[in-house]
């Protein structure tokens, strides 16, 4: 078939082509910006239909590479090699989904440069898909670096007023972990003779060196994911950043580290992975405490959702390396969730910066009274941040907790203190953004969200209900390849934890 | 059938809520009000059928046929909906269950909701924004259906939560009031506590059970009996830590000590929001839990003590506080607290019938005080104070005896050994007899802790009546002369609930508490009936039978004593007992030491650990010092300081493409 054999070539490139059309738009002017505006919407709309395609034809009994392309390249060695399996296409759904709403969200707020805008943003989407779409280790590097760029321009120049600082901090930390990355890549090349990622999933590294390869690749993810105390960079570089550019952060680019220990870490070092797997546990859940509680004394808006993003994320790494069934379907749950609603929230952050421009949660206060759309919409999220069943937050956290309750009840313990301090923070921002009485001046015309607004929320709403209410359509195109991962996993290191517990 | 009572709910409360502004104020309250009726009606026809339809034949032919006690047998009837979660061995479907335990709920939630959500027309009727009262109201309604409807421990998570989120709504309804906003987040962090441990328990519970549907769990209850399972730092017994930590989620929902603090704030709602939510039906959840997880519960014997011991402390340690309570609502919220006491004593005692009849019973009385209150709030112009009340029994009569029949059924008001009685009098006797029938040192203290609880329920019972409506006016004469009788679309579903309030008792003691064929009819299998603690109940002495009469008559004596022969006594005794009173007063201080031990160590240590760890050890320090370093060196070695950041961003992509080239080149020729 034509198209089930391309159809990661297309979706990976097409952003590409769309960047082309906008950079050749003749002129400046208004009717040019709007054009351009025009095809970086078209584009994202039409890539995301094409991963919708992608996600119809997929086959979900199968546990291994669908869609697979592989053609020799560079000599060889670098291969042009693609596939997706249960694990990554969600992914590519999730970022050919938020695109339309980034582009559309920039519309209103995004006025100077807008071409370089766009074009940063597509380069930024093939960047992204070619992370979760390819085969090739070496290719999987350069798709997982080169994000970096499109990312650190769009902080630096579209970002707030320390968006320098903050972008180098942002490029600082993800740098010095790649390093470490590339430095593990050429030794597995050394060792497997290849960078095909299907040979390199068969291969035995022998246990010594799985342990330094762990390492390398624990630095870079670790950092991207991220994880405490590695997370320094995420509060700031989310402050800076324009609203479209924390979306993509928080929703795709963080879930790269979550992705990349699924890929990698787990199936490849197992032997590693398990060695670690407590000290993966310590620095969850101190994520999740540390950083809810941090999250309860903040004074900015973004930086409030971005410690938060940090302790959901730590939920995802206990997950990850419960290594069961439940701990790993939700663990890409909840990545899959904290794309939608994380990407919500700082849209929704984004509506008010937009009216007020400042981020400053001092500067608010019973916005319910002229907004009454945002709260309702701002209230979901809330509610789905906190975990509330019935949204995608809750199922997500729910099996992750089922995960490593059967593995360690204490670390279950720890981390489900985190669901009343998350409870603590998410209400507490939303008491002094949208309840109390409406009394600074400067709040007394802002006007209630408009359609364009409305539009980009209300496919996101729908989907964190769907989702809560209905998980199945996730859960099911994840889980043969899990059932084989965790399998996989669990044979190489000789034991079976599920039995073991029954006892 | 079923779906129609659960749903009619959620769509009054999606269209009020999501077009309430388009369709306008009346339509929406009509709406919400009409599709809740209707499902009260659906309700109680259900509860007939299930309770008393064609199936009660059923268990007779039973036991004639030699089943004898074992007669027990389910009429449950499913409705499944769609999958929910679907993992591994974890099957969690959306499914309606109904049983007559659910059917009972059923009717208590819809009856007193429809009558809350009549009686809010008028309450509400001069709040700009209504529409969006009733959509929450609906919501609420929506939420606990889905809990007593649940056929799984993740399905009634679902509605505790639900009811959760919509009782923080309705709490903070009032949202430009900061103490109501302040009432709503205790509200729900303090729940969440709870929910803390019931979710443990649900995990608990999987991996002893092996199944999170309620009759695959209770089937594997036989085996797990004697189990153990490693929890934080010992070995447990699987079904006492599982039920314990469940257990936990109850005492939240259902404000039991402890985790009790964040009702009488939740008195900042409305008032209609009081009668509904944190009397009638939600803070009930955590009885009907226990109930419906009675299977579990009656295999862990410590658990049941516990649960005894909880109730009772709370049924005695709620009261005293209500006594010297001055906010009518918050007299009314202790007093709640209280009689959820009792209620769990029962299901400490493997009474249950009894604890669910007390909640049957409970749900129409004490909807009828608190909107009787709101009647008297209406009145008195939005004031709540009692002391700035008194006199107005003369000026609106309707309600006073309305109060007074509320406060009779409360009090338990009838004459042991004969049929007469309101509706508290049998469901409380029967708690009460239940627990002294337990014996030993639980049982009697459980006992004396309830008959206590019950001479101090009456006194402050009547000296909210004496306080409200007896003596002199002390309200302003303006207010005095505004005082009127509430409107009858507020008195009609007091009427109501006053019927319930005299008549569910008597009409319903037989099925609950009487003949244990009987209620093993009635309940077919929804709970367990001990049939041993039931009969040990019916046979305790005469004078356990009349112990809690007779705290009754001495706690109305005592308050007509104080408050209408010697008015002065109250303050002299306050005076006398300063430190006493006022440790009441400040209802044994557990705020303030949650305060100092939760809220104010949590800021600051979340205040340290950002400051000193994250800035200045993890950025400052070690981040930024490693980054001066590397900025030194690169300074000294290559002059790339140009400024500019993209500089920097294409030499890294050089270098990456230079190293990989280099690598490949390097592999290909040595490897």
């Amino acid at each position: 078939m034509i198209i089930s054999s391309n159809i990661l070539t297309i979706l990976t490139f097409l952003p590409l082509v769309g960047a082309f059309f906008v950079l050749i738009v003749p002129g400046d002017d208004k009717v040019a910006i709007n054009n351009i505006r025009r095809i970086a919407f078209i584009t994202t709309i039409l890539t995301f239909g094409f991963s919708l395609i992608m996600w119809s034809m997929f086959d979900a009994t199968s546990a291994g590479f669908q869609f697979v392309v592989d053609y020799k390249w560079m000599g060889d060695v670098i291969g042009y090699r693609m596939g997706v399996d249960g694990i990554s296409i969600l992914f590519i759904v999730l970022t050919a989904f938020l695109m339309p709403l980034i582009i559309l969200s920039a519309w209103g707020s995004v006025k100077h440069r807008v071409r370089e805008y766009m074009v940063a943003f597509l380069i930024l989407e093939t960047l992204m898909i070619g992370v979760f779409s390819t085969l090739d280790l070496a290719m999987f590097y350069v798709f997982f670096e080169g994000g970096l760029i499109p990312m650190f321009l769009i902080i630096g120049v579209w970002g707030g007023k320390r968006r320098v600082q903050a972008s180098y901090k942002f490029f600082f930390y993800t740098f010095v972990g790649s390093v470490l990355m590339l430095l593990a890549i050429m030794a597995m090349y050394w060792y497997a003779g290849t960078t095909d990622i299907r040979q390199l999933l068969k291969t035995d590294f022998p246990e010594e060196m799985q342990f330094w390869l762990w390492i390398a690749f624990f630095a870079s993810f670790a950092v991207k994911l991220p994880m405490w105390p590695f997370h320094r960079w995420l509060p700031e570089a989310h402050v800076e950043a324009p609203t479209g550019g924390s979306v993509i952060l928080a929703a795709v680019l963080l879930k790269m580290g979550g992705y990349g220990f699924l890929r990698f870490s787990l199936p490849m070092f197992p032997d590693a992975s398990l060695y670690f797997t407590d000290f993966v546990f310590v620095l969850s859940v101190a994520a999740i405490i540390v950083t809810s509680l941090i999250a309860l004394v903040q004074e900015d808006i973004k930086k409030l959702i971005a410690y938060s993003s940090v302790a959901h994320m730590g939920f995802v790494t206990i997950g990850i390396f419960s290594a069961n069934i439940y701990g790993v379907q939700g663990a890409i749950f909840q990545m899959i969730s904290h794309g939608i609603v994380s990407a919500a929230l700082f849209l929704a952050v984004g509506v008010v910066y937009d009216r007020m421009h400042t981020r400053d949660i001092s500067a608010y206060g019973g916005l319910v009274e002229r907004m009454p759309r945002y709260a309702v919409v701002f209230m979901i999220f809330t509610m789905a941040n906190v975990g509330l069943p019935g949204t995608s937050g809750f199922v997500g956290e729910f099996l992750i907790l089922l995960g490593i309750f059967q593995i360690n009840t204490w670390f279950a313990f720890a981390a489900l203190s985190g669901v009343i301090l998350s409870a603590a923070y998410a209400l507490w921002l939303y008491r002094r953004i949208i309840f109390g009485a409406l009394n600074k001046e400067a709040l007394k015309s802002i006007l209630d969200m408009d359609r364009r607004e409305m539009a980009i929320m209300l496919p996101l709403i729908a989907l964190t209900l769907l989702f809560g209410f209905y998980p199945a359509p996730i859960l099911d195109a994840t889980n043969a390849s899990v059932v084989a991962l965790v399998t996989q996993y669990q044979s190489t290191i000789g034991a079976l934890p599920l039995d073991a517990l029954a006892q | 059938m079923i779906q129609a009572i659960v749903f009619f709910p959620l769509i009054g409360a999606l269209i009020a809520g999501l077009f309430g502004s388009r369709i306008g104020h009346r339509a929406s309250e009509y709406l919400t009000s009409g599709l809740l009726v209707a499902a009260a009606l659906l309700s109680w026809v259900v509860f007939f059928q299930f309770g008393f339809g064609g199936d009660a034949a059923q268990p007779a032919q039973a036991a004639t046929e030699g089943h004898g006690e074992a007669s027990v047998f389910a009429n449950v009837m499913k409705v499944e909906l769609f999958r929910w979660i679907v993992v591994g061995e974890l099957d969690l479907r959306w499914v309606l269950r109904v049983d007559t335990l659910t059917a009972i709920m059923l009717v208590v939630v819809t009856s007193v909701s429809s009558l809350v959500h009549i009686y809010s027309i008028g309450y509400m009727a001069q709040d700009p924004s209504r529409s969006r009262f009733f959509a929450y109201l609906s919501l609420f309604t929506f939420a606990m259906l889905m809990l007593v409807t649940a056929d799984n421990f993740l399905q009634m998570f679902f509605g505790w939560e639900g009811v959760g989120l919509a009782s923080y709504l309705l709490i903070g309804f009032w949202y430009k009031k900061p103490s109501a906003n302040a009432a709503a987040m205790k509200a729900f962090i303090v729940n969440r506590v709870g929910d803390f441990g019931f979710a443990l328990g649900i995990f608990a519970a999987f991996v002893v059970l092996g199944h999170l549907d309620f009759d695959s769990a209770f089937g594997a209850v036989d085996a797990a009996k004697e189990t153990s399972i490693q929890f934080l730092w010992a070995e447990w017994d699987a079904l006492t830590i599982i039920t314990l930590l469940l257990f936990m989620g109850a005492m939240g929902k259902s404000a039991q000590f402890l985790l009790h603090t964040w009702l009488p704030d939740a008195m900042e709602g409305p008032t209609p929001v009081s009668a509904l939510i944190h009397a009638a039906t939600m803070v009930t959840a955590g009885v009907f839990m226990v109930a419906r997880l009675s299977p579990m519960f009656e295999a862990a014997p410590v658990t049941m003590t516990v649960v005894l011991y909880v109730g009772a402390i709370t049924a005695f340690f709620a009261a005293t506080i209500g006594l010297v309570q001055n906010d009518i609502k918050r007299v009314i919220a202790y007093s709640t607290m209280s009689q959820l006491g009792y209620m769990f004593v029962a299901l400490g005692a493997s009474a249950y019938t009894a604890g669910i009849f007390h909640l049957f019973t409970h749900a129409f009385f004490k909807a009828l005080l608190f909107l009787g209150a709101g009647a008297v709030i209406h009145a008195m112009h939005h004031e709540q104070d009692m002391r700035k009340m008194g006199g107005i029994a003369k000026t609106i009569p309707k309600t006073y005896w309305m109060m007074i029949i509320g406060t009779l059924a409360l009090t338990g008001v009838g004459i042991p050994g004969t049929s007469f009685g309101f509706a508290g009098f049998f469901s409380k006797d029967s708690i009460i007899e239940a627990a002294y029938a337990v014996g030993g040192t639980n049982g009697q203290f459980a006992f004396w802790s309830l008959v206590v609880a019950a001479l101090f329920t009456s006194f402050y019972s009547w000296r909210l009546i004496h306080l409200t409506f007896h003596g002199k006016p002390r309200a302003s004469q303006e207010t005095m002369s505004h005082a009127h009788e509430a409107p009858n679309v507020m008195m009609v579903p007091l009427y109501f609930l006053a019927v319930g309030a005299v008549l569910s008792g008597v009409a319903f003691y037989a099925v609950f508490f009487g003949d244990v064929n009987l209620i093993d009819q009635f309940f077919a299998g929804s709970v367990v009936v001990d049939h041993g603690i039931i009969e040990d109940a019916h046979y305790v002495p005469t004078w356990v039978k009349w112990s809690a009469t007779i705290a009754m008559l001495l706690g109305f004596v005592i308050a007509w004593y104080m408050y209408i022969r010697r008015p002065d006594a109250p303050e002299r005794l306050a005076t006398q007992h300063a430190y006493l009173y006022r440790f009441l007063l400040n209802k044994w201080y557990f705020d303030e030491l949650y305060d100092r031990i939760f809220v104010k160590p949590a800021l600051w240590i979340g205040s340290r650990l950002w400051r000193d760890v994250d800035d200045r050890l993890i950025d400052q320090t070690i981040v930024e010092g490693l980054g001066n370093r590397v900025k030194d060196i690169t300074a000294r070695v290559v002059k790339l300081q140009s400024g500019f950041l993209y500089h920097y961003a294409f030499a890294m992509l050089i270098g990456i493409a230079a190293l990989l080239t280099w690598a490949i080149a390097a592999g290909g020729v040595f490897g």
